[in-house]
């Protein structure tokens, strides 16, 4: 068990390690010809490196971003809700933060994309509450019923978007931020997802308060801590979080269930190790899956979403079969 | 000294704990004992400010309990209460360094250390101190939290049934433990009981409570006997004296 000490650092170097080395393979991959040799060579457009410069770089940027924030959003959820299976497209937030960039499409088109998300972070905040306040009603041991709890509660947001969507003409819309997508990210659309860098950070600078609220409520007060203002501080980061991939490159599902939970098998739930680790290993696989899904049918693209929600329906399964082997 | 007064708790039409005013003095070993729903982990709940109450009042240490800060409290009064589920997968030595939480706040001292150390020390966990949670067995888990609020080295120690899935030897070695620590360090205890043998072999003082209630408070002479014993639990019980310890037959 490499759980603790330099043994569990170096570890974490490694990951780091492959982390950037797949970053690199992502600048060089593409219809345009990006190599080198080809930013070296004497060209007075300077094609190559404006292509880096405007497209590759900001895509690579979005994808580490996006991977680490949402795994981390994956890991508050966790710990928060004391449920291995929730994470923000498993709790309603990610059709909340759709249905709010919706309205606000409709209602206030005009706004600048900082308000647009603010107002779908709203949303997302408004649905994970509701989430939190349904669960009362389901024993908190029942491993299975709250993830289910909160796909129905996402299907049940998503089918008033859908309609709306649908009445309104923008069915095409709603399809793409579904479909989280990389392959539109330019220089100047992307910024937002900085924000979910912030939300890494503050994971990390909370990350004993958010370990201790996920021994549960008496335990918390016991130490002392609010336990409400620590789950409303949870509930915010990963609220942003959601939205900003949302309105930036679109949902991706299950990343913030795999990468967290085999990090949990690997180091367990202390958050101040474990949040590197989340974030480090969630950009590999959202990278690595990007990748993939560029050179598969190269030159075409398979959308993110289609390739984590391939590789991780599978390890999804694997996870839920393990447990209920132990017994959960 | 911890005086609650005038305490109710409700659910729904149904009182729980019934009006009741208690003072736990300081030092030693206090039990309330009592038949189940007579409301002791209730009433523990509420001393401790896990669970709000309807009315009444508590007092820690001339702290009122509904007014100061929760981590002020959390440096004087530790609670484990039964039936922990954790979810989180955690190390016994992370579970133990969190009892150092409302001291250092994730960043641990010298000091905090040396605690943690002892702590582990004192329930035999130093060889388990790196297994996880989920890998032990329930009363090495019990142990390991009840190292934790040990760690949190508060003057008020508050345990609902912390002999829950010990077995003989370990319920005796910590009760044991408890005693030493309230005699070496001055802790006060205060236990949830239900083996009344136990309450009476190492507490220093008994509350029995019934129906919400506190029926009878005192020593353990004035609690173990026949008398009492049969207006608290409403049945027979004998009670013979054993190398000047009062110890209760209840089998029949």
């Amino acid at each position: 068990m490499f759980s603790t000490g330099s043994d569990g650092l170096r570890f974490l170097g490694v990951g780091i390690a492959v982390t950037i080395v797949l970053a690199i393979i992502s600048l060089f991959i593409g219809v345009s010809d990006v190599s080198l040799s080809a930013i070296f060579a004497p060209d007075p457009a300077e094609r190559a490196t404006q292509v880096l410069l405007i497209s590759r770089i900001p895509r690579t940027l979005a994808i580490i971003l996006a991977g680490s924030s949402l795994a981390i959003a994956g890991l508050l959820m966790q710990m928060i809700v004391r449920n291995r299976f929730v994470e923000p497209s498993t709790a309603g937030t990610t059709e909340s933060a759709t249905l709010g960039f919706l309205v606000v499409t409709l209602l206030a088109p005009g706004l600048p994309l900082m308000v647009k998300m603010l107002v779908s972070a709203a949303f997302a905040l408004g649905g994970t509450a509701l989430f939190i306040r349904l669960l009362r009603f389901v024993p908190v041991r029942d491993v299975m019923l709250v993830p289910l709890v909160g796909i129905m509660l996402g299907s049940v947001i998503g089918a008033i978007t859908t309609f709306f969507g649908y009445r309104f003409n923008l069915l095409p819309s709603l399809l793409a931020w579904n479909m989280g997508d990389f392959s539109g990210v330019l220089r100047g659309r992307y910024e937002l997802l900085w924000f979910g860098l912030a939300g890494t950070v503050m994971a990390y600078v909370a990350a004993d308060r958010f370990t201790v609220a996920g021994m549960g409520q008496d335990f918390t007060t016991n130490l002392g801590l609010d336990y409400k203002l620590v789950m409303r501080l949870g509930l915010v980061i990963v609220s942003v979080v959601a939205a900003v991939c949302l309105v930036s490159v679109g949902s991706i599902p299950f990343l913030g269930l795999i990468v967290p939970n085999v990090v949990s098998l690997m180091i367990g739930d202390n958050m101040r190790r474990t949040v590197p680790w989340v974030a480090v290993l969630g950009a590999g696989f959202v990278l690595a899956c990007d990748i993939l899904g560029r050179v598969i049918r190269y030159p075409y693209e398979i959308p993110i979403s289609v390739v984590v929600g391939v590789i991780g329906s599978f390890l999804f399964l694997y996870l839920l079969l393990r447990k209920r082997q132990n017994g959960a | 000294m911890i005086i609650a007064s005038g305490i109710r708790k409700f659910y729904g039409e149904n009182a729980v704990v019934d009006d009741v005013s208690i003072s736990l003095p300081r030092g030693g070993i206090t039990s309330i004992i009592g038949p189940n729903g007579a409301g002791k982990s209730t009433l523990l709940s509420i001393i401790s400010r896990l669970l709000g109450m309807d009315a009444g009042s508590v007092v820690v240490d001339n702290l009122d309990i509904s007014t100061t800060p929760s981590d002020v409290l959390a440096r004087r009064l530790s609670i484990l209460r039964q039936d922990n589920h954790m979810t989180a997968r955690l190390t016994v030595h992370d579970l133990v360094s969190f009892g150092r939480y409302p001291y250092s706040k994730g960043r641990l001292t010298i000091e905090d250390k040396d605690h943690i150390d002892r702590s582990l020390d004192y329930l035999n966990l130093t060889e388990l101190s790196h297994r996880f949670l989920d890998e032990l067995s329930g009363g090495q888990r019990q142990r390991a939290f009840v190292a934790m609020v040990l760690c949190q080295d508060t003057d008020y120690v508050l345990l609902d049934e912390p002999l829950n899935n010990l077995d003989m030897k370990h319920a005796m070695g910590m009760m044991k433990l408890m005693q030493k620590a309230a005699r070496e360090l001055g802790k006060t205890f205060v236990l949830v009981l239900h083996d009344i043998n136990f309450a009476s072999w190492y507490s220093d003082h008994i509350v029995a409570m019934r129906d919400g209630k506190v029926v009878r408070q005192g020593s353990t002479e004035d609690i173990i006997n026949p008398e009492a014993l049969k207006a608290i639990y409403d049945m027979d019980i004998n009670v013979h004296e054993i190398g000047g310890q009062r110890i209760s037959l209840f089998y029949d």
